[in-house]
């Protein structure tokens, strides 16, 4: 077991003639959490997808443990690393014990019969991610920031060590994204999984990500500490956003702040709303 | 308890659950094929009916029974349940119940293509079957074409399975009137399906069908509920995407084409049966053993309607069709506002 989870050689991937992925390198950490950022279109749901096999590259390769995983059968696959998509669909009247179940599915056969382990596996994901007193309930009567944690759960069942997860907290309330992120530090702290996510908030990613990837274009612009790859240079390269760096307060990480063209506007800055309007 | 524990006998309890459910369907088919069997025109004692079965000559009962009642029950029985698993498997793997293969055209194309032989190619048998479920298997192939625009949507696809399933319709009819000596029966059996004039010797490729396909379709089951979440999560746990589909289009297509050529397009029983099973057992575990039998039960019941409980004798496709009907309206509206599933 090297300490290199996922590593990308090379990697291409387009849809029809159009190239999404350009010739990546990349090496993903094992028991850490890795944060993807970069503009929209840039290719990041691409890489994802690549990485579970979605996808199939032009050239270059994905190496899980040093083995390309299209050359490992799906089921074999599914059980070492466990895709959550964006916006992912649960079947309707879905209760969320019988979604959690399906995350067993790689580790069942064809007519395989449910045992005691997968019985285990299921308490244990509703467990980690507090679902366990809604087990009964129906996915679609759940809230957005509950039913986040349920595909999580469904992951998690699926017992991979590690997890691909697209944008997981989109559409969540700013204390749900907290409490998602902080779920999934816990797992990476407690049962080392390795995590790697696609985020579109910056300041999130660098707080909760050991390892900061910034894509452009199809390529990787910058990988490293949040703290070398969220500068101001990066942040106009890839996102052309004039904004300035200072320390998060919490963290001590890097946190950016954009200036906007009504930033720094003294006339406006000065007069307190309230006041203004006595 | 611990919540190993509280899952392990959540399970059982859907098990159970679940076991009672399909039991009691499997009652209701029973009552249905026994009712069919003793009443008709006459009334025949139960003994009489289990005599005749066994084999004792009962005179002009055992006509009746093996001649006219018992085909009649059995090739309902068959063709309802591949119509249900059938329209099932479409539901779930386009995840709408408005893709099931009669309204998509499916059926029709079935049902045009065994017209076609019996009419113009005066062919019969199971030749006919065969050429039906290959019409089938083209119908299918012609609307993922049409529909396909950088990747199938499933509105888009059932809106040109509706088109084309008018389409073959009106080719059916305009077969039929080329067919001088054709009977209004005969007519109706390939315009909306009927069971009148059924003999036991279809019952043998049904079965096949239902032994081979089924088969496979309930090997493939979990697969199938899998890519039902979208083909990213399917992927993601480890489904052979492409595989699975064409196996799951292929066996699906299958069942209703054999069940077309030996009844017809029975109306709306592919399109009702899962929905129907999905509310009688609340959405517990896999549906195609359900809808299978729910649509046996729908095929056995609605034949014995028309035959004996209406005034006048209906071919089963105009009790189905009536039955089905507002159903359709219904969901369409519903799904309108709230864009729901299955």
């Amino acid at each position: 077991m090297t300490d290199i989870a996922l590593k990308l050689d090379r990697l291409s991937v387009g849809y029809g003639d159009f190239p999404v992925l350009d010739g990546l390198d990349l090496s993903l950490p094992r028991g850490r959490i890795t944060a993807i950022v970069g503009a929209n279109a840039c290719g990041k749901s691409t890489l994802l997808r690549a990485m579970s096999r979605l996808l199939k590259p032009r050239s270059g390769r994905v190496l899980l443990d040093g083995v390309e995983i299209h050359a490992m059968a799906p089921r074999k696959l599914a059980r070492r690393i466990g895709l959550l998509p964006q916006s992912p669909v649960a079947p309707e009247g879905i209760t969320v014990f019988d979604l959690v179940s399906r995350g067993r599915h790689p580790h069942q056969g064809m007519f395989g019969r449910w045992r005691r382990e997968d019985d285990a596996a299921v308490a244990e994901a509703l467990r980690l991610t507090g679902t366990g007193p809604l087990a009964e309930r129906l996915v679609e009567d759940l809230s957005g920031g509950q039913r986040q944690r349920v595909w999580i759960a469904m992951a998690l069942a699926q017992q991979t060590d590690i997890l691909l997860l697209d944008e997981p907290t989109t559409f969540l309330d700013i204390n749900h994204q907290i409490e998602v992120l902080d779920l999934l530090t816990d797992l990476n702290r407690e049962r080392g999984t390795t995590i790697v996510m696609v985020l579109h908030d910056l300041n999130l990613a660098a707080r909760y990500a050991d390892l900061l990837v910034a894509m452009a274009h199809g390529r990787i612009h910058a990988a490293g500490l949040p703290r070398t790859v969220l500068v101001e240079r990066m942040l106009v390269e890839v996102f052309g956003l004039d904004a300035r760096i200072v320390a998060d307060p919490v963290t001590a990480k890097p946190m950016m702040v954009p200036v906007g063209r009504h930033g720094a506007d003294p006339a406006r800055a000065a007069i307190h709303p309230m006041e203004n309007a006595s | 308890m611990s919540l190993v524990a509280d899952i392990a006998s959540l399970r059982q309890g859907r098990r159970r659950k679940r076991r009672m459910g399909l039991a009691a369907l499997a009652a209701a088919l029973m009552a249905g094929i026994a009712l069919t069997l003793a009443v008709g025109q006459s009334v025949t004692p139960p003994l009489t009916v289990m005599a005749t079965l066994l084999g004792v000559d009962t005179g002009g009962d055992a006509f009746t029974i093996r001649v006219l009642r018992l085909p009649r029950a059995v090739i309902s029985a068959l063709a309802g349940a591949c119509f249900g698993m059938g329209g099932v498997t479409f539901q779930t793997l386009l995840r709408n119940p408005l893709a099931s293969p009669d309204i998509i055209g499916i059926s029709s194309g079935a049902s045009a293509a065994a017209v076609f032989c019996i009419v113009m190619l005066h062919l019969s048998g199971t030749i006919v079957s065969v050429v039906a479920v290959a019409a089938g298997l083209g119908v299918a192939l012609l609307i993922y074409l049409l529909a396909w625009k950088g990747g199938a949507a499933g509105a888009r696809l059932i809106l040109v399975g509706i088109g084309i399933s008018a389409m073959l319709q009106s080719f059916t009819a305009y077969l039929l009137t080329q067919a001088p000596s054709w009977s209004l029966q005969q007519a109706l059996r390939w315009m909306t399906g009927s069971v009148n004039g059924a003999e036991l010797g279809q019952a043998l490729p049904l079965l096949l069908a239902l032994g081979i396909f089924g088969s496979v379709l309930l090997a493939l089951r979990r697969d199938l509920e899998t890519l039902a979440m979208g083909d990213d999560m399917a992927a993601g746990l480890g489904v052979p995407i492409g595989l699975v589909r064409i196996g799951v289009v292929v066996a699906a297509v299958g069942l209703v084409a054999f069940a077309t050529a030996a009844a017809g397009p029975v109306a709306f029983v592919a399109f009702l049966s899962g929905p129907v099973a999905a509310r009688l057992l609340r959405r517990n575990g896999s549906l195609l053993m359900p809808a299978a039998l729910t649509g046996a039960v729908l095929v056995v019941t609605a034949d014995f309607a028309g035959q004996v409980l209406l005034p006048a004798r209906y071919p089963v496709g105009i009790v189905t069709g009536v039955l089905g009907a507002p159903f359709l309206v219904l969901l369409i509206a519903r799904d309108n506002r709230s864009g729901g599933s299955l």
